[in-house]
This record gives structure tokens, sequence and C-alpha cells, in this order.
């Protein structure tokens, strides 16, 4: 009897201390992933005004790495457009992008491979400036970073090697907003507005348990660093859709580009296994080979081009050439699956998502991250607004906001992506036809074109 | 338009000659009534009403949610127009400083976000079990802080007798149409506000889409607020409530439309000021 008492007040003493020791910290934002898109977040609120009194905790899976700027380009790059510069350039990280490398696009092509069809873009269409810029993750990541550790920013905890073991979310209509985030360590945060941007395969989605559209694209993208086989000012972008996938050429600096080449997954196993030389021949054919033509087809474009011509428009005959290849960097290839993704909500009671976590796409088009950024400025901004309104932090009007705001944007974008990848995979001469004349069509008037851009950086990115 | 024109144009719409004195206490039904507090503002039918609501005020989902989200339109109306600051400047407390009454405050909705955003809030209302919620509900606030709302169970009249010339801005959200004798209503607040301070109100405007949205459809058909919330007779129109602030040495500096939107209980600005609106008055010398 005595024995069973003092057992239990034993198990009852481990449970208060468990319970105890298990809030380790209180937040009012806890943002669960250091990518690219959670730590812009997190020195977001460290720099504006009206954020900058929230605690912050950042949680990171991987370790604090200490970053070099190597001679040779990493593999992994991404295209920013205009609106992330921007964003970039308020939060300070840019100059220090600036200060270590970055390549300005200034003029892209895509054409495709199976007629005369093309759409160029340059930077005297987009009021003189940039059309977008090539950086390497890591160089972005790193900027950021660096600007995360400043003194300016004073509010943002950082926890590295963060094993995250689940989360405990507040239920739908109960007065009590706080999560629970569990470390498979033992110990436990909570906090008032919990932040996933822990990328597509997002724990804090599945924390949600909401619905997630998605798809595989049966494509790989296989990238590499190039050394071109000519030195030239190398700020255009080259995009080709062959039937297999687009393969791109973003360039890095005078000599260098790097590869973004989408196609099966078959053959782009086999291109990896290809010694190098071998793989160099197979992208100098990728970016110039003549695939067969269908007469039809080019018939129409010469009529189309014809038309064009003689309204004083553009016929896209005036074609660049593309840099042929010398040769890839040791050791810079590598492959990496595509796939569709879209998260039927990005906000629950006291959580939201951002970056790919909500939404993932083909990165044909270069959007991928600009969206996720896109994110941040909007999240940003409006948490500010509610801050300022006198709103509580996880109140659900500016949440919803956000949510709708942000579908608004990216849904539509997502689905134009999807359907420039379904309408560039198929080879039959019908759909070749449509494609060719609307390349044409929006390449000849301007409007279009800049409304095209206005929605988003048309450049590919790995 | 004169006096004359404007009791003719809106006898033509209440058809009601009984129910038109503009400035006067409003219905016929509580003339007694009237008489008895010639000098007050309160109408006791509606202070028990909204006692009535207690339990309930503070539920955000509520029958009373409409007030809540209202929140989010007037106090960024009341927080711009008090303070215009660009967003580079922007801190959580705009309102710090800012001595704010909050005439017919109930339970203490507006007060407490006004607070929240630093301001010192007075709310005032004429019942005493209101009071006293929003005495208690403030406390339970943990996000108030020490910036707490004084709570007084009093009406405008008495209590701008001790606080003259005191306040930078006397709020009254949708409070001017629960009101007797609107032009006394009118003057105290203007009393209590200091020379170049500012008044607020938001109000349903006297049209037919309101009696018909506002009160039939809102009360009877759907029940988003309770019934009896709204008397028809007693609201004002734009110029009205204009012409009864200048003529008592205000400037009515803005006047803006709001929409609410009862599937999202949302609410937003409008061009349109047809159902109700929000007006912005500055106190002359």
């Amino acid at each position: 009897m005595l024995k069973t008492n003092i057992q239990s007040i034993i198990s009852l003493r481990k449970l208060s201390s468990s319970q105890n020791a298990s809030i380790k910290g209180s937040y009012d934002v806890i943002i669960a992933g250091g990518g690219m898109v959670g730590c812009t977040l997190a020195c977001a609120m460290g720099k504006k005004a009206l954020l900058s009194n929230l605690k912050v905790l950042l949680l990171e899976g991987s370790l604090s790495q200490r970053f070099e700027l190597k001679q040779e380009y990493s593999n992994r790059v991404v295209a920013l457009n205009q609106n992330t510069k921007s964003l970039m350039k308020s939060l300070q990280v840019w100059e220090h992008v600036e200060k270590m490398r970055l390549q300005p696009v200034r003029y892209m092509q895509v054409w495709d491979a199976c007629s005369d069809a093309l759409i160029s873009f340059s930077s005297s269409d987009i009021l003189d400036d940039d059309v977008a810029y090539i950086v390497e993750n890591d160089v972005l990541l790193h900027a950021i970073d660096k600007e995360l550790k400043t003194s300016d920013v004073k509010n943002v905890e950082i926890v590295y090697g963060a094993k995250i073991a689940g989360y405990e979310l507040p239920q739908i209509n109960s007065q009590n907003s706080e999560s629970i985030v569990k470390m498979s360590n033992g110990d436990t945060y909570k906090c008032q507005l919990l932040i996933g941007a822990d990328g597509a395969n997002s724990a804090v989605r599945k924390a949600m348990g909401v619905q997630y559209l998605s798809w595989n694209y049966d494509q790989m993208g296989v990238v590499a660093t190039l050394h071109l086989a000519e030195e030239t000012e190398n700020t255009t972008a080259w995009q080709r859709f062959l039937p297999t996938g687009p393969v791109a050429f973003l360039p890095l600096d005078s000599k260098r580009s790097s590869l973004v080449w989408s196609t099966t997954h078959a053959h782009a196993k086999e291109l990896l296994k290809l010694p190098d030389e071998q793989f160099v021949d197979a992208l100098n054919d990728a970016m110039w080979k003549q695939y067969p033509r269908r007469g039809a087809v080019d018939a129409c474009t010469m009529w189309v081009g014809g038309l064009l011509r003689r309204a004083g428009l553009p016929d896209g005959a005036e074609r660049q050439l593309p840099p042929s290849v010398r040769a890839i960097a040791p050791a810079s290839r590598a492959a990496f699956p595509f796939a569709f993704g879209h998260s039927t909500k990005y906000i629950a009671p006291g959580v939201v998502l951002v970056g790919d976590a909500a939404h993932r796409v083909h990165p044909l088009a270069g959007q991928g991250v600009n969206l996720g950024f896109g994110d941040v400025k909007d999240l940003t901004d409006l948490l500010a607004d509610a801050l300022y309104t006198g709103l509580d932090i996880s109140h659900h009007s500016w949440l919803q906001s956000y949510e709708s705001l942000r579908q608004r944007h990216n849904v539509p974008t997502q689905l134009a992506i999807d359907a420039l990848y379904r309408l560039y995979s198929l080879d039959i001469a019908p759909l070749v036809l449509v494609r060719s004349l609307g390349l044409q069509l929006t390449n000849a008037f301007h409007p279009i074109k800049i409304g095209l851009y206005d929605d988003g950086t048309p450049a590919a990115q790995a | 338009m004169n006096l004359l024109q404007r009791k003719v144009l809106r006898t033509g719409l209440v058809g009601n000659i009984q129910k038109c004195q503009l400035f006067g206490t409003t219905s016929t039904l509580q003339q007694n009534q009237a008489e008895a507090q010639a000098k007050s503002t309160i109408d006791s039918k509606d202070v028990h009403h909204h006692e009535g609501l207690m339990k309930t005020w503070w539920d955000e989902l509520g029958p009373i949610k409409p007030l809540h989200s209202m929140n989010l339109v007037r106090v960024p109306f009341i927080r711009d127009g008090l303070v215009p600051c660009s967003p580079e400047e922007r801190n959580a407390a705009p309102l710090h400083n800012k001595k704010i009454l909050d005439v017919g405050c109930g339970g203490g909705i507006l007060s407490e976000a006004l607070a929240k955003i630093g301001a010192s809030v007075t709310g005032i209302d004429a019942g005493k079990a209101l009071i006293d919620l929003a005495i208690e509900h403030s406390k339970m606030n943990p996000k108030l802080g020490n910036n707490l709302p004084s709570y007084i169970c009093t009406s405008v009249e008495d209590h701008c007798k001790e606080r003259k010339n005191y306040y930078d801005a006397v709020v009254a959200s949708e409070v001017i149409e629960h009101v007797n004798n609107q032009e006394l209503f009118l003057k105290s607040c203007i009393e209590a506000v200091k020379t170049g301070g500012k008044i607020f109100i938001t109000t349903p405007n006297r049209s037919r889409a309101t009696q018909f949205f506002g009160i039939f459809l809102a009360e009877y058909v759907f029940n988003l607020i309770p019934k009896g919330t709204h008397q028809y007779e007693k609201f004002l129109t734009v110029p009205e409530l204009t012409f009864l602030l200048e003529r008592n040495n205000c400037h009515v500096e803005s006047t803006c439309g709001l929409i609410y939107r009862p599937l999202s209980n949302k609410w937003e600005f409008s061009t349109s000021q047809l159902i109700m609106f929000a007006l912005q008055a500055r106190k002359l010398e």
C-alpha cells in the first residue's frame, strides 16, 4: 500500500517536473525552417520597426556553417526578380549579395525547338531595369544570414541543428492560440504564431491537416556549371523548349553559365552517368540540334511573321545565337525531381505557411523562390498593419487577408506555369502550332509582354 | 437647404410628422419619458436592451460580432485621423499620450482596442452593468498591460461638466442613433474635447436602404443583430449630422461610407454612404 503510494507520488513528481522543465522558452513567433525564405522572414521581423518588438525564434535543422566564397560557382542558383530585389534592398541584404557576386540578366531568349517561334525580353522592355538576377543559393543565404546577425536585428534567436519532434497546434475556436513545438531532445517552445517555412515536405503543414494538392512532373532537372567556349558579356538567359523539356543557360560571369536541363527521368539518369566530354556534346546538341519540323507549322509561322513585319511589329526572325559549351565544372552535375504542390489552406488558427511549404512550382519560369519572397513581403506588411491597429499577433483577420492575397497571386502563377509545362511537353502538330503562334504574337505585342513580366520574371531557376 | 426644406423633405421620407422633430426628442411613444429626461440624452429602453446582452458581449463570434469586427475599420479611422504617420515612423503605440473619451462604450470593445495602441481611454456608458462588465474584462485582458481604460457610469452631459476642454478626441461609435436629444448629446461631446481636438462618429445613415438591410433583414430576417437594436427614426443622415456639428463650432473634415459584409463578418470603407458612415470633425476655437 505504502509502496504504491510512494510510487504514485514519484510518478506525479516526474510528471510535474517534466511539465515544468518542458517549456524552454515562450515566443511571439516561431519560424520553423531556416532556409532562404525562413531566414528572410526572420530578418524582416528584426528590421521592420513595428515587428522588432516581437520575440522571434528561428529553428533551423542543419548546423551553422561557415561560408566561404569559392572560386568555382555552386550548381544551385536562383533567378531573382525585381520584387525580390527590392525586398532584399529594403533589408540591406542586396548590398552583401552585390559585394559577393551576382549576374544581371539583361536579355532573355526563349524559343521552341519544333518551330521558328521565339520570344525575347530585354531590359529596355521593362523600364530599363534588368530582367532578373542570377544568384547562387548559398550566396543569397549567406547574405541574409549576415544581415540577420548584425546588431540591427535584436529580437531573433536562432537554434541550429534543431530536430523538431512534433507540433501541438491550437484547436479551432479555443481561446488559447498558443502552439507548442516539441523538440526531439525534450525541449519545448511555446509561441503565439507558428510560421511554417519548412519546405515542400512541411511538417507544419502536415500538423495543420490541410489538403495538399500535388503531383510529380515526369521530369528531372539536371544542373551543372558550364564553361563557355568564348568569353562574352554574358548577360543573356537562354531557354530552349525541347520535346523532352526545356534546357536553360543562366549567366554567371563572362565565361560561365549555370545549366538547368529539364528532361525525362530516364534521360536525366543517363546524362548523369555520361563522361564529362560526352555530356558536353549532348548539351551542345540540345541547344543547337535541328529537330524535325512540320511544314504546316512552319508555313503558318512564316505567314504570321510576314503579317507582323508588314505591320511594323517584331516578327521574331531576329534571333541571337546561344553560346556553345566548352566544358563543365568538375563534380558540378546533379539532378533533382520536379513537382507541383498547392496547399488549399495557407493558415490555421495561430499558424501560417510561407514559401515552398504552401506552394511548389516547376522551375521553368524561375518563380518558386520569388513567390516565397512575395509571401514574406505580404506577411510582414499585413502583420505590421495588424499590430499598428492593435490586433493580436495571431488575429484571424490579417491571417485571412494574407491567405487570400497570396493565393490570388500564387495560384494563377502556379497554374500558368503548369499549363506552359503541359503545352511544351507534347510534340503534336496542332499543339506546336498553337504555342508557336502564341509565342510569336506575345513577342510582337509589347503590352502583353510587359504584363507577363509584371506577373513574374520569366527566367529559369534551379 | 434651410431647415424648413429639410423638414419637408424628411416628412416625405418618414411620412409621419410627429416622428420628424429633427432636433427634439425623437419618438412620440417616448414623449412622456423624454419630457422627464428633458436634460438627458439617455434612452432608458436602449440601456436595458444592451444590458441584456451582457453575457455574450465579449464573444467575438457572438450576437454582436459586427461590433467586434468593426474595430478593424474604426480603430484605423480614429488612429489615422488623430495621428497621421508615415509607414517608416510607425510604432505599436501610435495613440500614446492621447486622451480619448469613448462615449457609450458598452462592454468596452472599442475602448480596449484603443487602449491597446497606447491611448488613455475613458469609457462612459449609462448602463451600470455594462460598465462593471467593461471594468472586469479590462482587468482580465493581459494585453492591455498597465494601460487600462477607466470606465465611468455616467452620461456625457454630466461628464463634460467635469472634463471641459479635456480630451484629444471624443469617439461616439454606433451611439448617436441610440440617444434622445441628439443635439444636446453632440454639444456635450464637443464640450469635452479640446480646441483643435477631434470628434469621431460612426452611425447608420437614415435611408430606406438602411431600413431594409440594417433593420428589416439584419434584425428580423437573418437575426444578425438582436431585434430592437435600432429604430429608424433615430438615424441621422450625413448632412443632418454635419449641420448639427457645424452649428456647434465644429468643422467636419471628412466623411466616408462603411459597408458590412455579414457572410464574411468583414467591414470595408466605401464610397457609398447610403447605409453607414464614419465622420471626423475638428473643434474650432
